[in-house]
């Protein structure tokens, strides 16, 4: 392998982590204050939507990655709203909205804009390139130790902290336990959806309603691996990219697509498994 | 002096219930004021309507001097009013200091203000007296040092007057100790504490005044000169306390547990050993392993049988009884019913084929809860439910009526209030009269030299020596306990 083939494995890793760190960061926030939020999935898709359209009926980048988070945030408000206030269970409605919206989307596809899961927009401004690399990754790597050090030193992030860890402790205490959820959910929907928005914007240049592919689930598996603290995360999501870029590579090689595709999911569950079982090791049993 | 904080003839029902009846306090500032009585006595209530947690339903809360309406804890907070209650509002991910200050922030902009913080705790805590390990996550530190963050905090809100709601229930006495001095250092700066308790030990050595309340009433307020320990037991229970005092076992029989290894004991049929040592030097490790929740360093048996190996089930099978210290987490499960707790591990006998028989199981249980006076309505209440004393009548019930050959008792008494402590101690002499042998762990010298026939007495793990039972080896207790030779 040569240098200039390592280099534009590494390009593309880099394209593909962005989105992927982005929603990882957002679930993050989610997971400090308390809550899994198993709806990035749907949340990204309607992100790559929205901002698929908006940048396309303006013709401006910034416009549609915008409505794309402001579309996230929307839906993690909502969501959250029923987790918080009407007491759902946190998984069923991060199911819920990813299955409903992603049957939403593929239903507006057919008959508001007559294509059967391939939208392709007319006049869509890609993300440009600051040294190389769009201003989404720039402003994720930025997220990494910006939100690392908020956590530990903001009122906030303090706040969002106690939350997560002691709900009515928290209420006792006078803070909107409840409230700061939402805002936490709110965040997280509009990193997902933002993080959406990169992968028509920043990658392929054109919607597709399966191409979210799990990256929402991915993003959930890698907070965990991370332990919410962001660095282990944007680490996790950087293993994975590593891999989907690689994978591409390989497809060219011979060996069936299909087997190789399924590669950077084969590592993530490695890694967590491996992650799994040090915990078990690690932790003090009393029954021996 | 002024009355800081009181009550005038409040009365608070909950359904048929008369928690509180025509009460009246006075608590002056700057006193220690100890509000004693037993389980459901209305010591809870009364606090809850002092701080503005709950609202009479007739009588007036008094604040200096003054007739006031509390709507809500805001009020009391707003007058100066601090409650610390038993299940501590602290966070265990955060540190002490990020507990002390978390929703009142010192902040420059969004960023929390680490030094003035910092600062502001020193200052709180060198006013009081202690020294608190502020960087350290409050889940690695022990109850008695949340609870002083706990106070703390309370301080730091404004409060002059501290409600401490049975603040020494989780406490080992050297922590009691510490908890008493940090309170007498409150009042010397000029602060107004509140100390709720059934201890009568310890409210002697702290308070200034004491209320005892019985069945919702107050039966007096005196200052502390005026009582002594058991004038004061007398009014908190009403009676006269029969103390069986030291009664020492009339036969032994052979040994019914025999352990080897970094501790090694025996115990006799007819015989109760007590285990005395400062918190950690051995005592749970002893009991884990002897019940089969730790590996063993060493040989164990029970009435001959060497049961080292054998998983609990099995040596509760060959005549074990495990009275835990921890009674929510170990002694009982607190969702499940009493009747499935009452039936745990004898279960088998009263079904066939792997099918419950709800009558077998129904008279099965309300013969044991009967039979040890546990007060509770249905056999299908959840344990939760009960009161702490009688929680801890449901577990003895259930080890004793076995029958055990061994009983490990850790901690049996703890939590439990002056008449349910003598019950208990005297169902456990009963177990030893009948030929069983206890194994009696406690944090408690008094009950320990009550019960013990004979004390081991541990310390670093080892054992340190061994004393007679009875009132007169309480030195040397005391000078084993530190691993010092007595002289």
């Amino acid at each position: 392998m040569t240098v200039s083939m390592l280099g534009g494995l590494l390009m593309s890793a880099l394209l593909l982590w962005t989105p992927l760190a982005l929603a990882a960061l957002g679930g993050l926030l989610h997971r400090v204050s308390g809550v899994v939020n198993i709806g990035l999935e749907g949340q990204m898709l309607t992100g790559a939507l929205v901002g698929a359209v908006v940048s396309g009926a303006t013709g401006d980048w910034a416009l549609g990655v915008l409505a794309a988070g402001a579309a996230g945030g929307l839906i993690g408000l909502l969501m959250s709203l029923c987790i918080t206030r009407l007491g759902a269970n946190e998984i069923i409605a991060g199911l819920g909205f990813t299955i409903v919206l992603s049957g939403l989307i593929g239903y507006l596809l057919r008959s508001v804009f007559d294509v059967s899961g391939t939208l392709r927009v007319a006049g869509l401004d890609p993300l440009p390139r600051i040294l190389g690399l769009d201003p989404l990754f720039w402003l994720t790597i930025i997220f990494v130790p910006l939100i690392g050090w908020s956590l530990r030193n903001t009122v906030a992030g303090l706040r969002l902290r106690a939350t997560g860890d002691g709900f009515d402790a928290a209420n006792a205490l006078g803070l909107p336990a409840n409230g700061i959820r939402d805002i936490a959910g709110t965040l997280a929907g509009v990193f997902a959806g933002i993080a959406g928005s990169h992968l028509v914007l920043g990658q392929v240049g054109l919607f597709n309603e399966n191409m979210v592919a799990g990256r929402g689930f991915i993003a959930l598996a890698a907070f965990y691996f991370g332990r919410a603290r962001p660095l282990p995360t944007a680490l996790a999501c950087l293993l994975f990219a590593v891999f989907d870029a690689a994978q591409a590579r390989l497809q060219t090689a011979g060996v069936p697509a299909q087997l190789i595709q399924t590669l950077p999911y084969v590592v993530v569950i490695a890694v967590l498994t491996a992650t799994a079982v040090r915990g078990v090791r690690g932790r003090v049993r009393r029954a021996g | 002096m002024s009355v800081r904080l009181g009550a005038r003839d409040v009365s608070r029902a909950f359904g048929p219930v008369r928690a509180n009846e025509g009460v009246s306090v006075e608590i002056r500032a700057g006193t220690v004021h100890a509000v004693v009585g037993e389980n459901g006595a209305g010591k809870t209530t009364l606090m809850r309507i002092l701080y503005g947690l709950d609202q009479p339903d007739s009588g007036t809360v008094v604040i200096n001097d003054q007739p006031v309406r509390l709507r809500g804890p805001a009020d009391g907070i707003g007058h100066g009013i601090g409650l610390v209650p038993q299940e501590l509002a602290m966070i265990g991910s955060l540190t002490l200091l990020e507990n002390l200050v978390l929703g009142t922030e010192p902040r420059s902009g969004p960023r929390i203000d680490w030094a003035r913080a910092r600062g502001e705790a020193e200052e709180l805590a060198s006013r009081v007296g202690v020294e608190l390990p502020w960087t350290a996550l409050a889940d690695n530190v022990s109850i008695s040092v949340r609870q002083q963050v706990e106070i703390l905090r309370a301080l730091r809100r404004g409060a002059d007057v501290l409600i401490l709601d049975e603040p020494t229930a989780a406490l080992a006495p050297a922590q009691v100790d510490d908890l008493l001095r940090l309170l007498r250092g409150l009042r010397e700066a000029g602060r107004t504490v509140v100390f709720i308790s059934h201890k009568v030990d310890e409210v002697l050595a702290v308070a200034d005044e004491i209320t005892v309340l019985r069945g919702g009433k107050v039966i007096t307020t005196r200052p502390v000169g005026d009582l002594d320990r058991t004038s004061l037991i007398e009014l908190i229970v009403g009676q006269q306390v029969g103390f069986t005092g030291f009664v020492p076992s009339a036969v032994t029989g052979d040994e019914v547990l025999t352990v080897a290894g970094s501790v090694s004991l025996s115990v006799r049929a007819g015989e109760i050993v007590g285990v005395a040592g400062i918190a950690g030097s051995g005592q749970d490790e002893l009991v884990e392993r002897v019940v089969g929740l730790r590996p063993p360093d060493g040989r164990i048996t029970l009435a001959g049988q060497d049961i080292s190996t054998l998983p609990v089930d099995r040596r509760r099978a060959a005549g074990l009884g495990y009275i835990s210290g921890d009674r929510r987490s170990e002694g009982l499960s607190m969702d499940a019913s009493l009747a499935d707790n009452t039936i745990a591990g004898t279960h088998r006998t009263l079904g066939r084929h792997g099918w419950l028989k709800p009558s077998a199981v129904r008279a099965y249980a309300k013969r044991v809860l009967d039979g040890y006076s546990v007060r509770y309505g249905r056999t299908t209440a959840v344990a939760r439910t009960l009161s702490g004393g009688n929680q801890q009548r449901v577990v003895i019930g259930r080890e004793l009526d076995r029958d055990p050959k061994l009983l490990v008792a850790a901690g049996p008494t703890r939590g439990v209030d002056v008449l349910g402590m003598t019950y208990i101690h005297d169902k456990l002499r009963a177990l030893r009269d009948n030929g069983s042998g206890v194994l009696l762990v406690s944090e408690q010298l008094d009950e320990l030299l009550d019960l013990s026939d004979r004390i081991i007495v541990l310390h670093g793990g080892r054992v340190a020596g061994e004393v007679p039972g009875g009132p007169a080896s309480r030195t040397a207790i005391g000078t084993l306990m530190l691993g010092r030779t007595p002289s």
